[in-house]
């Protein structure tokens, strides 16, 4: 056959290796990780409070009343400073939110709730991050919308911002 | 600002609470460590991307294996665990890839390979008789 398409062979390997190459370059694989939980019932578990003067929260809560909206959060998180402000226009605009406190404790919730605002009816202590990887969860923070029969709707990674609030918004009134 | 704050990647801090239980601690049993310990060698750090939980230091990573030791501990399979873990991160979490449609290709890849290579193999050999 034509000896010269063999010659070129390793350069034609070449090139298109750095088409990947500059193709991934270029657009980076996401890394963000997606729960696989989304249309499927919130997993059961029973958190203890994480506040004294705040309900516990526990899979029944959920699945009682209307859309929710669930908030996985640390006071060690700072991120979740940036989100607040937003929680509370959420609050204030009739979302129910409740709220997962990952790997924290009592005072310091107290402390972030008293310097950023408190927009939770009801808050599970996570102790050890079991509850937030029942939920398909990564991080902190991330947020779900759970629909009145109990089924994982959405899902938010990172904090909500005040881009984010309509698509919030839309989501939790599908899930009405 | 804050945007910024939010966005750089060492903001996404540990907590300054204690590990969770078994975290660094092995199991009782070692029969059960042992299959605890195989199974988080083929398990994903969620954070630490890149990384078995067995081998990373994340926060997360601990809290994962002592996801994995609780469960083995309580009387679970390895693979009963893994399902778990799939069922919410998705087959991306383990590093051992699941039999399915999108990993076929993959299982099917040596039988292939095998098959051209015989075939490959024949027709230098029945040439070389012929010569």
């Amino acid at each position: 056959m034509n000896r010269k398409l063999w010659l070129a062979l390793p350069l034609i390997v070449f090139a298109l290796f750095v088409l990947a190459v500059g193709w991934r370059l270029s657009s980076p694989p996401d890394p963000t990780v997606k729960s696989r939980m989304i249309g499927k019932p919130v997993p059961e578990f029973a958190l203890p409070a994480a506040l004294p003067a705040k309900p516990a929260l526990a899979s029944a809560d959920l699945r009682r009343q209307g859309p929710r909206l669930v908030n996985l959060f640390a006071s060690w998180c700072v991120p979740c400073i940036a989100e607040a402000p937003v929680l509370l226009d959420l609050k204030n605009r009739g979302v129910a939110i409740d709220g997962i406190a990952i790997r924290d404790t009592p005072t310091d919730i107290q402390r972030f709730l008293a310097d950023h605002g408190d927009p939770f009816q009801r808050m599970g202590d996570d102790k050890a991050s079991q509850v937030q990887m029942a939920f398909g969860s990564a991080g902190v923070p991330e947020s779900f919308v759970v629909d009145a029969s109990g089924v994982i709707r959405f899902q938010h990674v990172g904090p909500i911002m005040p881009q984010d609030v309509p698509t919030i918004l839309a989501e939790l009134e599908k899930a009405r | 600002m804050i945007l910024l704050l939010a966005l750089s990647t060492p903001a996404w801090a540990d907590s300054a609470q204690p590990p969770a239980p078994y975290a660094y601690r092995q199991l009782e049993d070692a029969k059960q460590e042992a299959r605890a310990k195989a199974l988080m060698a083929e398990l994903r750090c969620l954070v630490c991307q890149g990384q078995s939980i067995a081998e990373s230091d994340a926060e997360m990573a601990g809290d994962m294996r002592s996801l994995v030791r609780q469960r083995i501990k309580a009387g679970e399979s390895p693979d009963e665990v893994r399902t778990w873990l799939i069922e919410r991160y998705g087959s991306w979490v383990s590093y051992k890839p699941t039999f399915s449609p999108e990993t076929l290709f993959l299982y099917a890849a040596p039988l292939l390979l095998l098959l051209a290579g015989s075939l490959l193999a024949a027709r230098r050999m029945k040439r070389r008789r012929v010569r």
